[in-house]
């Protein structure tokens, strides 16, 4: 388990313990975070659950794939640290986790 | 959500699908005080369609990981839940429902969700016990129960559903043969060449094509044993899946009076012909502002966009810009994504080579992108997805040159 802080685009805060093994997609659309449309439920196809990871925790939070770095790249979307959630998954490591969401998905 | 909403405004929202499932999620994310009810006849919380012909149908996910939300969201978030009950008519000027035991329930605001059934073919021995269709969860359960090795297999129809299928039961062993009376594959949803680069993989798999070919009969005295096509053939089977696309569930708004035509007829923000009645998901048919016309879709994003735009008009919020529609189907290693809708007007241009097994088809008509169809190719869905948006002027040759850089090209 790990609690989750979601920082909306203007400032709402919302926090979220989600268990291990569930992506941060999955966490944060089964608390209502808003702002996490995640059409396509996982399936790294749609580009709508995307998040910005706080600088400190970007090392923890792993790598993208090159799937996932090609749909942030040519979306024109792949800076700040931006990460599809769905490809994030949670365990203990993750506590604590900040990430902020945009002002809109892809 | 913590508080015990107020009894009113009361929505009530009438299937418990994908489009249903997201709009009583984002009321709440939208703030929406008032009382949720959502209304269901399956037995489950809302679910994830898509995989029950892909991932689930071959074992390679749950039952519990199709669900949009955990079980403990709708308590959460105060939605009330109302499973396994079925609205049996409305009645619009009393702002009231009637449940198929005779129970009724008030409401302010209506949505209906109902979404689409899978349509039936007026042909003999369609309602033998082996001749499935796949819409919910409980056709998966008996189609995934069916599906064996070496089953033989007739698919009746070239559509999505019917070519996930073909992929499926190939992948677990089973003969598949796949009927279609058009003279080629997903004839009015793909581009003839993505048409034809599918039939080549699937001949690839094994999967074996009767195109331009009709069905005359389904044979067999209890369960099908034959499938009697319009040529003469007789393609001895197992199984038969109907993959022949899908009906708005609209009954019930056209027994209310409200105006239909091939679904409900909605406006821009999704209300129909009655102020306090809405229609979202595959039963609405509304107008998309890039093409100028009304469209009736049937797809997981436009649901879930008809949703946040209902949620968005129901709390009086500024609804964010209308999307362009789009698509995905998962075929063996195939990844299809599609962006927009195939326009027979617009030049085609493939961008890569199909050889590779990654490339895509842009569309584009009077210097503007209308569709991408990309395979295996990210890149060309999301810069695709941005051109069909923006409406960037383009060059056939500059997105058919695979050395000019897509990224510069969409920016
Ligand atoms: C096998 C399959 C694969 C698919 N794959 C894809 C894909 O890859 N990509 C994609 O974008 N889309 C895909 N789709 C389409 C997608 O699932 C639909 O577009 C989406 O589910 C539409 O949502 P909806 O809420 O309008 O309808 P639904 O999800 O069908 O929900 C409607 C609900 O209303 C209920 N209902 C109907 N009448 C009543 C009543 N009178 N009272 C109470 N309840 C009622 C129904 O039983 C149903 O539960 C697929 C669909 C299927 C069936």
């Amino acid at each position: 388990m790990a609690r989750i802080t979601f920082i909306e685009s203007n400032g709402t805060t919302h926090t979220a313990d989600i268990n291990d093994g569930t992506s941060l997609m999955e966490g944060a659309t089964g608390h209502n975070v808003p702002g996490i449309d995640a059409d396509c439920g996982g399936a790294m196809t749609c580009g709508t659950c995307l998040v910005h990871i706080d600088p400190a925790w970007v090392e923890r939070t792993g790598t993208r794939c090159e799937h996932e770095q090609q749909m942030l790249e040519f979306a024109g979307r792949d800076g700040d640290n931006a990460r599809l959630s769905c490809q994030i998954i949670v365990d203990a490591t993750l506590d604590g986790l900040v990430v902020r969401l945009p002002e809109a998905q892809i | 959500m913590s508080e015990t909403p107020i009894a009113k405004p009361h929505v009530l929202v009438i299937g418990a699908g994908h489009a249903g499932g997201a709009l009583v999620g984002q009321l709440r994310q939208f703030g929406f005080a008032g009382r949720i009810t959502l209304v269901g006849d399956e037995p489950h919380t809302p679910y994830h369609r898509p995989p029950l012909s892909k991932a689930w149908l071959k074992g390679e996910t749950t039952t519990e990981k199709l669900a949009l939300k955990p079980g403990s969201f709708y308590e959460e978030q105060h939605i009330g839940l109302r499973l396994g009950e079925r609205v049996q008519a409305i009645e619009p000027d009393a702002h009231r429902v009637r449940f198929d035991d005779g129970t009724t329930l008030d409401y302010d605001w209506l949505v209906l969700a109902t979404g689409a059934r899978a349509r039936q073919l007026p042909i003999p021995g369609v309602g033998h016990s082996n001749v499935l269709s796949l819409r919910n969860l409980a056709d998966a359960e008996r189609l995934r129960n069916a599906l064996k090795v070496d089953r033989k297999v007739v698919i009746i129809g070239g559509g999505y559903i019917g070519l996930e299928c073909a992929a499926t039961a190939r992948a677990l062993g089973a003969e598949v043969t796949v009927v279609e009376h058009a003279p080629r594959l997903l004839a009015r949803v793909a581009s003839a060449s993505i048409a034809t680069f599918l039939q080549s993989e699937h001949e690839a798999q094994g999967v074996q094509f009767r195109l331009n070919t009709g069905i005359d009969a389904i044979e067999g005295e209890h369960a099908a044993t034959a499938v009697r096509l319009s040529d003469g053939t007789r393609l001895p089977c197992d199984l038969v899946i109907l993959g022949v696309g899908a009906e708005p569930a609209a009954e019930l708004a056209l027994a209310a009076g409200l105006a239909c035509d091939d679904g409900v007829t909605v406006d821009a923000d999704c209300r129909s012909s009655h102020p306090d009645i809405f229609a979202i998901g595959d039963m609405a048919k509304r107008p998309i502002p890039i093409y100028g016309r009304p469209i009736r879709l049937e797809s997981v994003p436009g649901a879930g966009e008809q949703a946040r735009r209902v949620a968005a008009v129901l709390c009086g919020r500024e609804p964010s810009a209308p999307e362009v529609p789009w698509f995905w189907s998962d075929q063996y290693d195939l990844k299809l994504q599609i962006v927009g809708l195939i326009d027979t007007d617009a030049t085609s241009v493939v961008r890569g080579d199909p050889a590779s097994r990654s490339f895509a088809v842009f569309h584009v008509k009077d210097t503007r992108v209308v569709c991408v169809e990309a395979i295996n190719s990210p890149p060309a869905f999301m810069a695709g997805k941005k051109l069909a948006a923006s409406g960037k002027p383009v060059t056939p040759s500059e997105l058919a040159d695979s050395s000019a850089d897509l990224k510069t090209i969409a920016a």
